[in-house]
């Protein structure tokens, strides 16, 4: 199985250290969820994981080999990245946008048998067959980013990290959208989420990640890592937590402490 | 090939074949055989300027499009990056100077102008990459050749040299020769090659620049690609016709829809859309019933205004 490995990792961005030397191993097959206040440095973390920083010390490891060492095609064949930002600059239809998902393994001589293959599959997956032959301007938000993640999975990377996936999306395509995560990672590739919603990482991840001013607060099995006190600590919150009668954990932040 | 593709190229071909008969005098296309006296109107005077046409529209409709696809703006235009200017700057030298005089002087000023252009480009945008540095770069280039080629207008040397400068900018094909096409020609057959290779990259930046390049693509390699392609497929064009606008402009947007949107089908499509309007132009201008021939950068201008108020007011309905 695929580990993705962030040894001792630090980062600079504009004059300001957003990463501290942070260690923290991911296991493929799992989803994993990278957890923290606002300025925590998640996104930073996910993108040096992505190979799209420098770390100023220490490195991210596939497979015990430098991310930053790989070939630009051989980094984006394994790691699959979902930014953000659910831009899209034009008006392509789905399957033309799902097909971008292709790009690093695309031959001199274009569009091969296999790679359409990848490209149906993935709009198959994510349940976007119907308006493959949309505009992405005439999607709703939620048709979006599922057609955002058929983009990235069409690429059938090891790995999938993604940039709050969730965000913007109402509750019932949160589940949707997350159960479609959870199935890429049954499909043994690893998932690194950066997500905000506590209810959502608990009831989507196997692993959790706490960060807090660029350093890692804790790491390990979800249970183990979203308790009151760990999670307090981090937010800076009283938490509440519990189970649910259909046995769903909730996190729920009653305010500042005493 | 798609089947628009397939309809610009066909147009292509019909407006040469126009563009080499038509003119004061009419030619049959049957009459270039050495035989024929109206050769020599043919081969000397309509070829040359055919394939200028051709290959100026073809590398202001193409580099329009990287333009639109790599600043991921309908209304990126490559007369925006200061090479085009740079282009006329140098070009007017030759003229304030009078070396025009001599053929090969006033395309070696404009492609130097263009070349110097493109360097402090290169320069000021730098090994970042970044998209607002070079655009801002560009439009810096472009008022500071503009405000230069003003400075040369209003010191000419004499009347004359004025109005050389003048009519030189509103750009035309009038009486171009062979020499300009084997200066130009190749220059803009190279930039074009090099603007190609940006397809795909054009393609991943439809995702941002963040998805872009966890696709692969090295931000800054791009950057110098599309300096170099725009240089010089505009640069040449420029030396061979002076500056024609809104072609690039243009012609990218109406070919877009038929390609589906996606950046790196709309280069080909754009190249001959753009060599197309261009040639058909440049027939019309000299068939229109004028005393002297109507310049062609002044009857893409007048095409040129009114479609770029059509688009704001397109975009203003769909934004409001």
């Amino acid at each position: 199985m695929s580990v993705l490995v962030a040894e001792g990792v630090s980062l600079t961005l504009g004059g300001k250290t957003v990463l501290q030397s942070i260690d923290a191993a991911f296991a493929g097959g799992r989803v994993t969820a990278l957890l923290g206040p606002n300025g925590a440095g998640k996104s930073s973390l996910l993108a040096c994981l992505a190979g799209l920083h420098a770390p100023a010390a220490g490195r991210a490891s596939l497979d015990s080999v430098d991310v930053r060492a790989l070939s630009a095609q051989a980094r984006a064949r394994r790691i699959g990245f979902l930014p953000q930002s659910a831009d899209v600059h034009w008006n392509i239809d789905v399957a033309t946008l799902v097909a971008l998902g292709r790009l690093p393994w695309r031959g001199r001589w274009g569009e091969t048998s296999e790679d359409r293959a990848a490209v149906d599959a993935a709009i198959a997956a994510t349940g976007m067959t119907p308006f493959a032959r949309r505009g992405v301007e005439h999607l709703s938000g939620g048709e979006r980013a599922r057609a955002l993640l058929a983009r990235v999975l069409a690429g059938q990377p090891a790995w999938l990290l993604a940039d709050e996936p969730l965000a913007s999306l109402d509750p019932a395509h949160q589940l949707e959208v997350g159960a479609q995560l959870r199935a890429v990672a049954a499909g043994s590739s690893g998932v690194v989420l950066v997500v905000h919603d506590l209810n959502l990482a608990a009831r989507l991840a196997d692993d959790v990640v706490l960060l807090r001013n660029g350093r890692v607060v804790a790491a390990g099995a979800a249970e183990d890592v979203l308790t009151a006190a760990l999670v307090g600590e981090t937010y800076g919150l009283t938490v509440e937590t519990g189970v649910t009668a259909t046995g769903q954990r909730y996190i729920v932040p009653i305010g500042r402490p005493a | 090939m798609t089947r628009v593709t397939m309809l610009l190229a066909l147009g292509v071909l019909l407006a040469a074949a126009l563009s080499v008969a038509a003119g004061k005098v009419w030619v049959p296309l049957d009459a270039w055989t050495a035989a024929d006296p109206r050769s020599i109107i043919i081969v000397e005077l309509r070829l040359p300027r055919t394939i200028l046409a051709l290959a100026v529209g073809a590398a202001l409709g193409m580099s329009g499009a990287t333009m639109q696809g790599y600043l991921r703006n309908p209304l990126a235009d490559p007369g925006l990056f200061g090479v085009s200017s740079g282009a006329a700057f140098g070009a007017v030298c030759s003229l304030y100077f009078g070396y025009a005089a001599q053929t090969w002087l006033l395309p070696g000023f404009a492609l130097a102008g263009a070349a110097v252009t493109m360097a402090a480009l290169a320069l000021i945008a730098g090994r970042s990459g970044s998209l607002i540095l070079f655009t801002l770069a560009g439009m810096i280039l472009t008022s500071i050749t503009g405000s230069m080629t003003a400075l040369a207008l209003s010191l000419a040397p004499t009347p004359f040299a004025a109005s050389e400068i003048m009519t030189w900018l509103m750009g035309a094909l009038t009486d171009r020769s062979w020499n300009e096409v084997m200066v130009s020609g190749p220059l803009i057959a190279i930039g074009m090659a090099v603007l190609a290779r940006t397809a795909r990259s054009l393609d991943a930046l439809t995702l941002g620049e963040q998805a872009a390049r966890s696709m692969g693509v090295d931000p800054r390699r791009l950057q110098l690609a599309v300096i170099v392609g725009v240089a010089l497929t505009v640069g040449a064009s420029v030396a061979a016709a002076g500056v024609i606008g809104f072609v690039g402009l243009i012609v990218p947007h109406l070919v877009r829809p038929f390609a589906g949107h996606r950046p790196s089908a709309t280069l080909l499509p754009a190249a001959l859309g753009g060599a197309l309007l261009l040639t058909l132009a440049d027939s019309l201008v000299r068939l229109a019933p004028t005393v002297s021939e109507l310049r062609l950068g002044i009857a893409m201008s007048m095409l040129g205004g009114p479609f770029f108020l059509y688009l704001l007011i397109a975009m203003r309905r769909r934004l409001a």
